[in-house]
């Protein structure tokens, strides 16, 4: 029963990092169709930003009081803005012309994005991990037996206030609802006068600073990077958001945390080389018997 | 207020539009008939920018319009509706009008994060809007429900409601009547009456005579991609080309 608790706590967090990245994914497919596969990369490319960052602020290890909350702000608020920046250049220079495309024109070309985007940080950082300061003090509580520690607590945290945020944002805001009525029927939002590049520029913006805020918490949570990271926690992330029914926003979130807390728990019971098998395994089943997912795909916004 | 200039609209060997010039009055209601393939949704579509004329231009209030992006178009005051509906089916009735609002809207990326006072009045006024055009259509009931799950003639009235949510100068109906019941043609030559009381100019297309006879100012009557006859409905109702060519029986 301990070790239950445990496992599940850690399959919390590691779906914080998968739910945050999955929404990306979703987001972009929801309002273009597309499955952005460089999209774990820019994950990837947060937690360089947030090392790089942290670097220049000359953090080298763990922080307290003011500095604590004044220097991962920055890192953190910095790898998300970065990265949403890399999030619209990559649409405006690459997606924006093959909207119009054959669908598969514009995934080779994010295939093609992806392989860009490793080999700079493989140039930026070296090919090997780099290691990640410890910023964040990890003193833990127990609860029912099971340590759980600020750093987990901080990162199931932020994912859930993001979540929460673009929930709000997508429900109540201008832009939210422009996003939701681009994402069902382009032609007739640009008729009804909504500026849908600039619609979906956001989305990228915002699903990238998604992405950058997870690379920010998985370098913490880590402590350590690596340029091909994005590969393995893309393709899990992307899984992620297929369960819960792509396109669909707090299917992806459900989506990461299920991944997650399978992954860790087919760890533990089967040993970590069949972790992927079990995940991929479970896809396919849910899949087979549920093809849109568990909540079910094309609707940018139901929940 | 709305001009066009021999406009042409060609599909590889199919001329949709051929040489067409029109012009439609502020604030006159104008039909436009024709048989099926006659080039009417064409038309629309053109004014509306979602296909760009292969030759020929289009003004609207002494601008050219037909270079412009979509959005743009919208922006400047022309709105419509579809002969297919195509509401935001999966967003509440109110959050489609709302949607047709947008253009009218100022709040930036930075106002809804932040939820900022700024943000927070404009949504308020801009819902009241939408709730007043909810009214004015008749859907005053429905404001929470999804698009999806409104009875047809409703949807068809939301349609309308969310065109007028971007305050158009010049509406296009297309077929608003289709799949009407006799009672809401007639709620529905209401609400086209009412709509031009606001000072919208309104361009329809319509298959049923009764309404267009009924609504219309001037009608103007398309075979071919060509203009065959123009008129008041009773010029129109006693010309023999149209008699010919399209109407028949169907206005005894």
């Amino acid at each position: 029963m301990h070790e239950f608790l445990a496992q599940l706590v850690n399959g919390i967090s590691l779906g914080g990092i998968y739910a945050l990245i999955a929404l990306g994914y979703t987001m972009v497919y929801g309002i273009i169709g597309l499955i952005n596969f460089a999209h774990g990369d820019v994950y990837t490319l947060g937690s360089f930003f947030a090392l790089t960052i942290l670097t220049a602020l000359g953090v080298s290890g763990e922080l307290h009081g003011v500095a604590l909350v004044v220097d991962v702000a920055i890192a953190l608020i910095g790898a998300a803005l970065l990265c949403g920046i890399v999030g619209v250049l990559i649409e405006r220079l690459a997606y924006r012309r093959l909207r119009n495309a054959p669908r598969l024109a514009p995934l080779i070309t994010a295939i093609g994005i992806s392989f860009i985007l490793e080999n700079v940080m493989q140039i930026w950082k070296g090919p090997a991990p780099v290691s990640f300061p410890a910023v964040v003090p990890n003193p833990s509580v127990m609860v029912a037996g099971v340590a759980i520690g600020a750093q987990q607590f901080l990162l199931v945290g932020l994912a859930v206030v993001m979540m929460v945020a673009l929930q709000l944002f997508i429900h109540n805001t201008r832009l939210g609802r422009a996003m939701r009525a681009t994402a069902e029927d382009r032609d007739a939002a640009q008729l009804m006068g909504i500026n849908i590049n600039r619609t979906i520029m956001l989305t990228f913006l915002i699903g990238s600073a998604l992405a950058g805020v997870a690379g920010f918490v998985s370098g913490v949570y880590y402590q350590s990077t690596w340029f091909f990271n994005g590969f393995g926690a893309g393709l899990k992330a992307f899984t992620a958001a297929v369960l819960g029914g792509i396109g669909n926003i707090a299917g992806a979130m459900l989506g990461g945390f299920l991944i997650g807390i399978i992954e860790s728990f087919a760890t533990w019971k089967f040993g970590g080389q069949w972790s992927n098998v079990t995940v991929f395994a479970i896809l396919i089943l849910v899949l087979v018997f549920r093809p849109s997912g568990l909540l079910g795909e094309a609707v940018f916004e139901r929940a | 207020m709305l001009r066009l200039e021999r406009v042409s609209k060609r599909f590889g060997e199919l001329i949709a539009v051929n040489e067409l010039s029109l012009s439609v009055a502020a604030g006159s209601i104008s039909a436009i008939i024709g048989p099926n393939g006659a080039g009417k949704s064409t038309l629309f579509n053109m004014v509306s920018g979602i296909y760009r004329p292969s030759a020929g231009e289009i003004f609207f209030e002494d601008a050219r319009i037909d270079v412009w992006p979509t959005h743009r178009i919208a922006a400047a005051g022309i709105a419509r509706t579809f002969q297919n509906i195509r509401l935001f089916s999966f967003m509440a009735a109110i959050d489609n009008v709302l949607a047709g609002e947008d253009s009218h809207l100022h709040a930036r990326l930075w106002d809804s994060l932040l939820h900022t006072p700024r943000q927070r009045r404009e949504e308020k006024a801009a819902r009241e809007r939408a709730r007043e055009l909810l009214r004015f259509v008749g859907l005053e009931g429905v404001a929470e429900t999804y698009a999806r799950n409104l009875p047809y003639g409703s949807q068809r009235r939301l349609e309308i409601a969310r065109a007028l949510a971007s305050r158009p100068k010049l509406l296009l109906l297309d077929e608003p009547a289709a799949g009407m019941n006799p009672r809401e043609k007639g709620e529905l030559a209401d609400l086209v009456a009412a709509i031009r009381e606001r000072g919208i100019t309104v361009l329809l297309i319509e298959h049923d005579m009764g309404l267009v006879m009924r609504v219309s100012d001037e009608i103007t009557v398309l075979d071919y991609g060509e203009r065959i006859a123009r008129g008041t409905p009773a010029e129109i109702r006693n010309d023999p080309r149209v008699i010919a060519a399209y109407l028949g029986t169907a206005v005894a």
